[in-house]
């Protein structure tokens, strides 16, 4: 067992640390290490001045693309807690450079003019630095989903997007190429004195490595909050100044960590994070893979799991209108067993599940649609990138002839919590595929949802983006829409 | 000056570039604190107007951490921080009048401490009525300074005989400066009841000048001071003050160094934005769309205290013709006192919400004769034959908007490309295009003349190194980068030679704000002056040591030639040393040709104009009221750019922040007055993908400015940003091939997914 945090830090720097259990990484770096580079500029993970880049072990060495053994993710340190370090390597803008040598990132950045004030661009550096380990390529679509969590008010981006197409190339080696292997030791090395368990006289940290660990770990301390990817919980902390005396976090939990397919199913566990998820997910629908690129950005889908995004029960999560059209289920445990929760019953009320003390979501069933199936989900927001929907709407149907079968519809947005459409399901049901059709299922949607205003839309505004939807998956059900960029 | 540039009009990268992606570069959060510094936590008021009955902060001061809690009693001085106007006090003292306004701060030995105990104050209110919109304040007639009236020719007469009379209005929102450094400052007590402040401003003559009058000592005995801010837009001219105020009020009472930030959400709280105006006009025009007479309100919210409204209303006013000649105009300013955040400077001072309103009229003629806008634009541009005054009565000598605007139709190629959006938008029901084109006109020089002035310090050492100040401040626009091109072209050396150094009030005093677009005006040409003056005494004593004329001696490539003769820079410093002569200058520059009657609204209160053009092409879905800028071109008059790479970052930079503002940006308060867009999870900026996805910008090549600016340059910092408003006018295009003009017409700014859908259903 390991009653620090331990991790290191811009290389094969091994650090110790024992902190409460809420103290962020930033601030960590800030005031104790006064590593000052990494900058605060919203405290929430939306602006990205704070992104650091963490890497962990590989143990899927088959998608190696580098000599890499490890896999490089960027992440706010703003809302990762520093317990979530633990066996990883963290790298801050100050390590990026051997010695006087720029980064190739750092570089192109200085020749394209790509900073003016300069507050955002370290993080841009990290956000770049990230993918430049991970092997991505200088494509400009790949470059805007790489910074879409970096926001710059100075320069309008187009000097950060030439840099990136310029660093990010050719694969090219950098400090930390020659250094893989041994920080990989390194980490296996921590890993290998156990599950963290990390107290103060405050505050206990801890990151079971079982399932059956992590029951009873919640049975011991029925208090505790669990801790997914934080992307949530941390703005408890840095927002809200909760304290948080006991964090069990999930992320050391191997058998929430699989995703497998098993019994038509789609089997995906609570603590698998959405970056992990995207590609499988993606392949049920290319929807779903556009939904999941705009969800948060690369810093919170490299953290973010899908297990927080229900747990959360927020009534905006952008993961259960399409989980709920797909009509996949729940498995929580407990030390008393595991028990199954559709997802359209787990949400009882805003931000409250069906979830008992003791119990944790332990995996996700979607079961897999069907060929023919039609699938689809939509996200409505003021920014395409890294926002919160005003409305996110999901359909799936099975089509028997002409007509439509076991239609499922779900909204996000228009409730207080994420619901079926029940009765523009029934509109649906059994009906020809037609255009009146979808016209009656989106009058029926006014009978499903009254929706409010608040600053991100008003009630009409979601009302009407809804019933939209309905001639949306109407064009594209009846091929009549072609969603590609023209 | 000399037509020759070695070091000036090249495209050097900022002269932090290395530290910025190195993360070396320090903002004030950074840099080292002093041996015992604290940190203050802001108490803020949570209503819109209410009278403090009583404070207990008993809870507060028993916190872990926490040494001290100041309220305005604890003031020495005068409890005043406005800028213009007075009564704008630092804390608010019996009443507080909007969501957020300061009435205290508790002190910590952290920043985590002091903001966990800031929240345990507890404050008993007693609720007054609030004023919280435009229309409430001008129902009640509430005003932050009396209404501005400015007439030319003979409006009355003008409508009543126009041959056609449109009315119009239009709502245009605020808009949150978002830089990425929030406001912070650190006050530390030195000896001798003297004060320094470390502040992130445009503004260090302001806070020094403040921070003296709460502290009640004089001027002299503050230095303030400034190396870089994350950002500013404007939202760090006047403001900064009050948190540098603060932070020095909470120094006093503690006699101990401390630092206030604010976090993200009590930034967008408690600081100013751009101010969001409701303008309503009558035009009256002919058959070719000739504006014949226009009368125009603009009434902007000011918000709690006058701060710099009333400028901001006068710029306004003063850009509401744009590039046009209106031959009868009535203009009115009307600065709505109202119980929320006090509305401040960002980039464009009015100058946008002005030009916007032009520009609607324009559009709004265009329709209502079916007439292409670039028609009518023609007919009504500053020109001989039509006019070349403007409304204030300043002669117009170098008008280029047309010409811009003649080479972007060509350039980027409108006419073939509004026939293929013709044809799509016929071969698409859920999706529509529109292309629109837009002129900008801006005046440079702040309005009030006494602003216009600039200083400078430079001093060579005997190594040859140079050390260039001025009172200019640098937040990103590459400022000190320029005036160090400036210096080392005086000089001949390269600009490594020239090391820039924080911006103090102890070097250069009475400086104005690093606004208006000015920045390299003044300090480049103060520092220009300044470093004119050392190097005659330094040819002087060359000419005297090799015995051959001062004409003769020549500055370049680090050398100093005469004929055969040829000596180093530094070993020239080195023999001025040596001869006893001086080797450091004040530089001084006010703005020549300026003057301005306040009263009348008339004058000659800009030195120039800037000009520049864009066309911005927009696609809209029409179920869900997205919208995307797929292609902008842009033509920019920078004169002769004394730096074409920041120049063009600002060209860049300003347009999206621009289309920020006019289309995803919206400030949403509550019925209580509570802004509820407060973080960027709520308040969206554009994004990466959100700049246009075909981004061609031009700077106008051979355009030396005609007046005898530094190097013949213009100014560059605020004009791009409001090129934007093509995608505006093109979003409004989208619309009406499909829902038709009156639709168009009647969406406001900004023009958010929600409006758009609400104006093609």
């Amino acid at each position: 067992m390991s009653a620090n945090i331990r991790f290191l830090l811009n290389g094969l720097e091994e650090v110790s640390v024992s902190g409460p259990a809420d103290q962020t990484v930033l601030q960590w770096l800030r005031l104790n290490r006064r590593l000052t580079g990494t900058k605060e500029g919203c405290a929430e993970g939306d602006c990205g001045a704070c992104t650091i880049a963490i890497a962990h072990t590989r143990e899927d060495t088959r998608q190696t693309v580098r000599e890499d053994v490890l896999v490089w993710a960027p992440a706010n340190a703003c809302i990762m807690l520093m317990g979530q370090l633990h066996g990883r390597l963290l790298v801050t803008v100050e390590g990026v450079a051997d010695g006087q040598a720029l980064h190739p990132v750092q570089s192109a950045m200085v020749t394209q003019h790509a900073s003016q004030c300069g507050y955002c661009t370290p993080g841009f550096v990290m956000s770049l630095f990230a993918g430049f380990r991970s092997a991505q390529t200088g494509a400009t679509d790949a470059i805007h989903d790489m910074i879409a969590g970096n926001l710059c008010r100075c320069t309008g981006y187009r000097p950060i997007v030439a840099a990136a197409r310029e660093a990010l190339g050719p694969l090219r080696d950098d400090r930390f190429s020659a250094m893989a292997a041994d920080i990989a030791a390194r980490l296996r090395s921590i890993e290998a004195q156990g599950a963290l368990s990390s107290a103060t006289p405050d505050s206990k940290f801890s990151a079971p490595r079982t399932r059956a660990d992590l029951a009873s770990a919640l049975t011991r301390d029925p208090s505790a909050r669990i801790l997914a990817g934080g992307t949530d919980l941390g703005l408890d902390v840095t927002k809200r100044r909760q304290r948080q005396p006991s964090l069990i976090s999930i992320n050391a939990v191997r058998e929430l960590q699989q995703i497998e397919k098993r019994d038509g199913a789609l089997v995906i566990g609570a603590a698998v994070t959405y970056a992990r998820a995207l590609t499988r997910l993606a392949a049920l629908d290319a929807s779903i893979g556009v939904l999941l690129r705009r969800l948060g950005s690369a810093q919170i889908r490299a953290l973010g799991t899908m297990g927080g995004n229900l747990a959360n029960a927020s009534p905006i999560g952008d993961t259960p209108p399409i989980l709920m059209a797909l009509g996949a289920s729940v498995i929580v445990g407990s030390v008393k067993g595991e028990r199954e929760i559709a997802l359209d019953a787990f949400f009882t009320g805003y931000r409250r599940t069906a979830l008992e003390t003791g119990e944790f979501i332990d995996r996700v069933i979607i079961p897999l649609p069907g060929a023919d199936d039609f699938v689809r989900v939509d996200k409505i927001s003021r920014r395409f990138d890294q926002d919160i929907s005003a409305v996110c709407g999901a359909i799936a149907f099975q089509r028997n002839g002409e007509r439509i079968a076991s239609p499922r519809i779900a909204f996000g947005g228009m409730a207080a919590t994420p619901a079926r459409a029940r009765r523009a399901e029934q509109a649906l049901d059994g009906a020809p595929l037609t255009q009146a059709t979808f016209e009656a299922a989106a009058e029926a949607l006014a009978g499903d949802f009254a929706p409010i205003d608040d600053f991100r839309a008003s009630a009409a505004y979601r009302m009407r983006a809804a019933q939209n939807l309905f001639r949306r998956w109407f064009l594209i059900a009846t091929g009549a829409l072609l969603e590609a960029a023209e | 000056m000399s037509d020759r540039r070695d070091i000036v009009g090249k495209p050097l990268a900022h002269d932090s570039a290395r530290q910025h992606v190195t993360g070396a570069a320090t903002y004030l959060d950074d840099m080292p604190e002093p041996g015992g510094c604290l940190h203050a936590a802001l108490v803020k008021s949570p209503h819109a107007h209410a009278r403090i009955v009583g404070i207990d902060a008993s809870a507060a001061l028993a916190a872990e951490g926490v040494v001290a809690f100041v309220t305005a009693e604890d003031i020495p001085g005068d409890n005043e921080v406005g800028p213009i106007f007075h009564g704008e006090p630092a804390l608010a003292g019996e009443v507080a009048d909007y969501v957020g306004c300061p009435v205290g701060a508790v002190i910590a030995t952290s920043h985590d401490a002091a903001k966990r105990a800031a929240d345990l104050v507890k404050i008993e209110w007693r609720d007054l009525p609030a004023i919280l919109s435009i229309k409430a304040a001008i129902a009640a007639e509430n005003w932050t300074s009396p209404p501005q009236r400015l007439v030319y020719g003979d409006p009355d007469d003008a409508l009543a005989n126009a041959q056609h009379i449109l009315h119009g209005g239009l709502d245009i929102g605020g808009q949150d400066h978002f830089y990425l450094e929030t406001n912070i400052a650190m006050a530390t007590p030195l000896d001798g009841d003297q004060w320094h402040v470390w502040s992130s401003t445009q503004h260090p003559t302001e806070v020094q000048k403040h921070v003296a009058l709460v502290l009640g000592v004089p001027q002299a005995a503050v230095t303030a001071e400034v190396r870089r801010m994350g950002g500013g837009f404007g939202g760090k001219e006047s403001q900064p003050t009050i948190i540098a105020c603060i932070a020095a009020i909470c120094a006093r009472k503690t006699r101990r160094p401390v630092k206030l930030r604010l976090d993200r959400d009590d930034d967008m709280i408690v600081t100013g934005k751009r101010h969001d105006f409701r303008a309503d006009w009558d035009v009256g025009f002919d058959e070719h769309g000739a504006m014949t007479g226009l009368r125009v309100r603009l009434a902007a919210r000011g918000g709690n205290v006058a701060d710099l409204t009333s400028s901001v209303v006068t710029r306004a006013i003063c850009h509401v013709t744009n590039c046009y000649y209106v031959p009868n105009v009535e203009a009115t300013g009307i600065c709505c006192k109202t119980n929320t955040v006090s509305n401040t400077a960002f980039r464009g001072f009015g100058g946008p919400q002005g030009m916007l309103v032009g520009e609607a009229i324009i559009d709004q003629i265009a329709r209502h004769l079916a007439l292409d806008r670039d028609d009518v634009r023609r007919a009504n541009y500053y020109s001989p034959s039509r006019g070349l005054t403007t409304p204030y009565e300043q002669p117009v000598s170098d008008m280029i908007a047309y010409e811009l605007m003649d080479k972007l139709n060509a350039d980027a190629d409108i006419a073939a490309r509004r026939a293929q959006i013709a044809t799509f938008n016929a071969s698409h029901d859920t999706r529509k295009r529109g292309l629109a084109t837009a002129p900008v006109m801006f005046g440079i020089s702040f309005n009030m003349p006494s602003l216009n002035q600039g200083g400078a310090l430079v001093h060579v050492y005997t190594d040859g190194s140079i050390q260039a100040n001025h009172g200019g401040t640098e937040m990103g626009q590459g400022l000190y980068t320029k005036v160090a091109q400036v210096v080392a072209e005086t000089f001949g050396v390269p600009a490594s030679f020239v090391t820039p150094t924080s911006t103090r009030t102890d070097k250069v005093p009475n400086t104005s704000a690093t606004a208006a677009s000015s920045g390299s005006d003044l300090n480049g040409a103060a520092a220009r002056n300044a470093a004119l003056a050392i190097r005659a005494r330094m040819a002087h004593v060359a000419a005297n040591e090799w015995n051959v004329p001062e004409e003769a001696i020549d500055f370049r490539d680090g050398k100093i030639t005469s004929g055969n003769y040829v000596i180093s820079f530094g070993e020239l410093a080195t023999l001025c040393w040596l001869k006893r002569v001086s080797l450091s200058a004040a530089g001084f520059y006010s703005t020549p040709k300026i003057h301005w009657d306040q009263k009348r609204l008339k004058g000659h209160p800009f030195y120039y104009f800037a000009y520049g053009a864009a066309a911005s092409e927009v696609e809209i879905d029409l179920l869900s009221g997205e919208t995307r800028c797929l292609r902008t071109d842009i033509i920019n008059d920078c004169g002769d750019s004394l730096n074409p790479a920041l120049d063009m970052g600002q060209i860049e930079g300003g347009f999206v922040q621009g289309m920020g503002w006019l289309t995803m940006e919206e400030l949403w308060w509550d019925t209580a007055g509570r802004l509820r867009t407060h973080a960027p999870s709520t308040y969206k900026i554009p994004g990466s993908r959100d700049a246009p996805a075909d981004f061609r910008v031009h700077i106008l090549e051979n355009a030396p400015n005609r007046e005898d600016t530094i190097f013949r340059s213009k100014a560059v910092g605020e004009p791009p940003l409001m090129l934007a408003i093509s995608v505006w006018l093109a979003i409004r295009d989208a619309i009406a091939a499909v829902s038709g003009d009156d639709r168009a017409l009647a969406l406001h700014a900004p023009a958010t997914p929600e409006r758009v859908l609400m104006s093609v259903g």
